[in-house]
């Protein structure tokens, strides 16, 4: 019973993706991009999508992670509540406000995007940066020093290592956040594979738009998957064990 | 400040797109939380399934939402809705269900067992079960599946507004279109408040649909 199951969700799964191949063609999305230059020019938006995306994210991390630490030292842990509160309002307001504001104050153009994505991103980071190393048991931070470990060496070797998976989630939620919001970035004049798709929602030429769609998609989803990955390397062994169990 | 001069000006039509906004967030949150949270109570007593279910509708939140649009676009112009209210509303339907299906899961199966078992002793059916424990007792972190999907839904539909959606995204995309930052600042400002309204609002709801039993309890642990 449950093979035939099996069997009818493959058939069905194999269908829909027939299905969707016969559709895509007859948008002409396989047409548009036959074209050699078309393809050069896609290819062009996907790398300028995707700079935008590292250098926000680069500068992003940088500073979210730095905060997130920041507020969580035991000098500046009185403020971490309030910088949370501001975190939280902030992530309230939409990506699309945060460009366009951003397009008001820096002009058009790449500069203005990049700047746009990096505040959106640091939102989650900061605050992942800090519940994480909130969450680390008092206890585990009391056996390092009991050790002798100086602050430095605790914040390195215990909270950080021990909040990482929070912190990955964190830059996770961001980057996708990001790949997101760096297709609205046409709208602001910096290109990218947005300018794809809101061209194709203009004219009403499917296949333009699903050259820009299909490709941002499918970026978010393998920067997702990458994401998970990373967490295999960057997660101390032990602490995924207890995890399992 | 330009904006308020803005918002004073044009208060009608604020008003208006601010309906607007709100309409389709509240239709599209009914719709996903009668999708939803079924869907929840029915995967919450296999961790397979669920962990399935949620991989699929984590698939949905991180297709970025413009993309979505883009992608349902030619989808739905054969039925002849591909712009409009309908492809904004289905999006969002589809982005909320992640936190509402998590929510329910992790809500019932976080509950004690031994609390399910007390009510089986007592001779409780399958379905007063659910309605008298599992249901109260996940309520709070219901809501709060509710309250991240509405706030989040409130910046979607802001982008809807490219597909014809309406709403207050209108004033964001004309002003970039017009370079005119009252506009912009206009909107993004209403969108803000909203959002920031929308979750106070179902923070007290949260707080309101919470049963009187639990809110001791909480207020017991340490």
């Amino acid at each position: 019973m449950n093979k035939a199951l099996k069997y009818l969700y493959r058939l069905i799964l194999i269908i829909l993706l027939l299905a969707g191949a016969v559709f895509i063609d007859r948008t002409g999305l396989i047409e548009y991009l036959s074209d050699a230059n078309e393809i050069l020019y896609t290819a062009g938006l996907v790398w300028q999508h995707i700079k935008m995306v590292m250098v926000s994210m680069a500068l992003a991390t940088t500073i979210g992670l730095s905060v997130g630490i920041l507020f969580t030292r035991p000098s500046l842990k009185r403020f971490s509540g309030v910088i949370m509160y501001i975190v939280g309002l902030g992530q309230a307001v939409p990506s699309l406000a945060v460009l366009a504001i951003a397009m008001s104050f820096l002009g058009i153009g790449f500069e203005a995007a990049v700047f746009a994505l990096f505040i959106y991103s640091i939102l989650p980071i900061a605050r992942n940066t800090m519940a994480g190393i909130k969450s680390v048991p008092p206890w585990v931070i009391d056996a390092a020093k009991g050790m002798g470990m100086p602050g430095l060496q605790i914040l390195l070797y215990v909270e950080i290592p021990n909040a990482m998976k929070v912190i990955l989630t964190g830059f996770r939620v961001a980057l996708v956040i990001n790949i997101g919001t760096a297709a609205l970035a046409f709208l602001i004049g910096a290109g990218g594979l947005g300018e794809h798709i809101f061209t194709g929602i203009d004219l009403m030429r499917p296949d333009k738009l699903l050259a820009g769609a299909i490709p941002t998609a499918l970026l978010a989803l393998l920067a997702d998957y990458l994401c998970e990955l990373l967490g295999f390397i960057i997660i101390p062994r032990g602490l995924r064990l207890t995890q399992e169990v | 400040m330009n904006i308020i001069t803005f918002i004073m000006d044009n208060a009608e039509k604020c008003w208006s797109l601010t309906l607007d906004h709100i309409s389709i967030v509240a239709f599209s949150i009914s719709l996903a939380a009668i999708i939803g949270i079924p869907t929840g109570v029915i995967i919450s007593h296999d961790k397979r399934l669920a962990q399935k279910i949620i991989n699929i509708a984590n698939i949905f939140m991180t297709i970025p939402s413009i993309a979505l649009f883009g992608l349902m676009l030619p989808l739905l112009a054969i039925a002849g809705y591909g712009l409009g209210k309908v492809p904004a509303v289905i999006a969002l339907v589809l982005y909320s269900q992640l936190p509402i299906i998590r929510n329910t899961y992790v809500g019932i199966s976080n509950i004690p067992p031994e609390l399910v078992e007390t009510a089986r002793g007592l001779g409780m059916g399958r379905w007063v079960r659910l309605k008298e424990i599992e249901i109260p007792l996940a309520m709070p972190v219901i809501i709060a599946g509710l309250r991240n999907a509405a706030v989040m839904n409130i910046g979607i539909a802001a982008i809807a507004a490219y597909i014809g959606a309406g709403g207050l995204g209108v004033f964001i995309q004309q002003g970039i279109a017009r370079a005119y930052e009252d506009m912009i600042l206009a909107g993004a400002l209403l969108v803000a408040v909203l959002a920031i309204f929308i979750d106070c609002g179902m923070a007290y709801l949260e707080k309101i649909l919470t049963p009187k039993g639990i809110k001791i309890a909480g207020d017991q642990r340490p």
